[in-house]
């Protein structure tokens, strides 16, 4: 069926919003873009828009050589992989096992995770108990306390039981026991899914900075996001203040940190497009299914 | 009796160990701070510990109940969500009716991955940012002042009168394309013969998106609402603590930076985690009665 005058017309306009919506998502980012690439002094000027005015390659030349800022990323490299590959497997071992109906103590499970899901102790009585499990000025207190997930959990569990039971019941026949099936007939079949939570995961590892700032103090220990969030507050600024000498004609501290801020975010903007069409799906299957 | 169980028990210890370790993590991580909560009703210091500090009952809810603070705090925080919901939600709703209607595969694609980009930035990053683009020199001032808007720049950051419309906007434009997903989905289940038949009968576009496609979201449109309602008192604190500074304190302290504030800054646990029940009783109380509400109005409802 042919369009109408009237859908015509509202094609139009659809099409012109989006360009317009488009642009207001990526005109700013640009603008940061721009700005890492400019001579820092000359950007106090002002009137930078979608290109560098004095382009320059010095801001990523100075960053890229400031040791701390390899540790921050090395930190944040290690505890995004780590983080990942562990919540997937305690998150996803607990989901296999608890995607069996025979598994005895899978209903007080359930239940106990749905009390999580709308009691929270919050943020201070949570704080008393990492500290006491002294992981405060650990690396492992990025990890530990977001192995596993319930949200994640039941998404798992779901998607494991629409698996059909019979590849299983052949591999058992062969004589696979129980943790080979996981991993090497459940897991490879379960990508899609596994794929989303790892985003979502290597996301929050990637980008959190409020357990650094709750639980860490040894500087060695940063990841990148509090660096930067050190370096954005006002204790950071007084620090680079007296840091003075340290800055040159071609940059300034904001030159400096909108060249970090770029690195620091193109990681995730290389690798969630790719990733797409498997979140939009994983986030349906936790959201139909509940 | 007691056997069969062990027996059982023992004949799928592979997938007991499999889920054991986050039994316990979840009893750790979860429960146990469910049983801090008590140092509310204690006049809690660390020395003491949970099991040696006095109990003083009610006092802590007494203390923030009466102080003015607490009052100011709770008005930027409803003030701030409020202003999320009414102009985010309606707007995430009508992007994604929007993005449907795009022809072109490709584009419409591509508006997605874009639209989807902004989510995947930290606060940290997009505080930084929109420090930059709200300086003196910035993007916004720049272009203010060659249109001749204004005559100086403007300071957006330090007026505290602006921090709700900073804090707003900037929470609009990073999740409002990610708000985005759930609808599409949603509208991709509508029957097709429905619109066929409404052009038959000689319906116009804007009159198929009111009479089809929003009834064929209805759903998904109240669990959001119910969910976002039951988060009100959440205001995002990751947000505030990048977007925060000493100038615009005044609007821009919210309940979740206040707990963290008193608590760990200044170290009075028992207040700040009395704070943070309050809260959470609030917003349990508000998804059950937005809930309510729903079910009496619509037909649909999350519980």
């Amino acid at each position: 069926m042919g369009l109408d005058k009237g859908e015509k017309i509202f094609n139009v306009f659809n099409a012109l919003f989006m360009l317009f919506f488009i642009s207001i998502i990526v005109f700013p980012l640009i603008n940061i873009i721009a700005l890492s690439f400019n001579d820092g002094y000359d950007a106090m000027k002002g009137g930078i828009y979608l290109f560098p005015r004095k382009f320059t390659l010095v801001n990523y030349e100075t960053i890229l050589k400031d040791s701390t800022i390899y540790r921050a990323f090395g930190v944040t490299a290690a505890k995004t992989v780590i983080g990942v590959i562990g919540h997937l497997v305690i998150t996803g071992a607990a989901a296999y096992a608890m995607s069996k109906p025979y598994l005895l103590g899978r209903k007080i499970f359930i239940r106990m995770g749905v009390i999580t899901m709308f009691f929270y102790g919050g943020m201070i009585p949570t704080f008393l108990v990492v500290k006491s499990l002294g992981l405060a000025n650990s690396f492992w207190v990025y990890i530990i306390p977001v192995l596993f997930s319930f949200y994640d959990m039941i998404i798992l569990m779901n998607f494991f039981r629409s698996l059909p039971e019979s590849i299983e019941e052949s591999a058992k026949i062969d004589g696979a026991n129980v943790f080979q099936v996981f991993f090497k007939i459940i897991i490879p079949l379960s990508f899609p899914v596994l794929a989303t939570i790892a985003l979502f995961h290597g996301v929050y590892q990637w980008n959190d900075f409020f357990v650094a700032k709750l639980y860490v103090t040894d500087k060695t220990l940063y990841p990148i996001q509090y660096y930067l969030y050190q370096l954005l507050t006002s204790a950071g600024a007084a620090n680079t203040a007296k840091a003075g000498v340290y800055i040159s004609k071609a940059f300034t501290t904001q030159s400096l940190q909108q060249a970090t801020m770029i690195v620091t975010t193109l990681p995730i903007m290389l690798i969630y497009p790719f990733l797409q069409k498997y979140f939009i799906s994983g986030m349906l299957v936790g959201g139909v299914k509940e | 009796m007691k056997s069969k169980f062990k027996h059982k028990f023992l004949s799928q210890w592979e997938l007991q160990a499999m889920v054991w370790p986050s039994i316990i993590l979840m009893i750790i991580f979860c429960f146990v701070p469910m049983f801090g909560l008590i140092i509310a009703f204690q006049d809690y210091s660390p020395l003491s510990g949970f099991t040696g500090s006095e109990f003083v009952g009610l006092d802590n809810f007494k203390a923030f109940l009466g102080d003015k603070d607490f009052y100011n705090v709770l008005t930027n925080t409803l003030a701030i969500s409020l202003m999320k919901l009414l102009i985010g939600f309606p707007l995430e709703i009508v992007l994604a009716i929007l993005i449907n209607q795009i022809r072109l595969g490709i584009f419409k694609k591509f508006t997605q991955t874009i639209s989807y980009l902004p989510h995947f930035l930290s606060w940290v990053i997009l505080g930084g940012m929109i420090i930059s683009w709200l300086g003196s020199t910035g993007l916004v001032n720049s272009f203010l002042l060659s249109m001749h808007l204004i005559s100086e720049p403007l300071s957006f950051l330090s007026n505290p009168d602006a921090y709700w419309w900073i804090a707003t906007l900037s929470d609009i434009w990073k999740e409002v394309g990610w708000g985005t997903i759930l609808y599409l989905a949603a509208i991709a289940g509508i029957d097709p013969s429905l619109y066929e038949a409404a052009k038959v009968d000689g319906a116009k576009i804007l009159k198929r998106i009111w009479y089809i496609t929003l009834p064929g979201i209805k759903n998904i449109i109240v669990l959001m609402f119910v969910l976002r309602v039951g988060s009100v008192l959440g205001a995002n604190l990751e947000q505030t603590l990048v977007l925060q500074n000493s100038s615009n304190m005044l609007r821009s302290e919210v309940i979740d930076s206040y707990v963290y504030h008193l608590g760990l800054t200044q170290g009075d646990f028992s207040f700040a985690t009395a704070v943070g029940i309050f809260s959470s009783v609030v917003s349990v109380t508000l998804l059950m009665i937005a809930n309510v509400l729903t079910k009496k109005l619509s037909d649909s409802s999350i519980f």
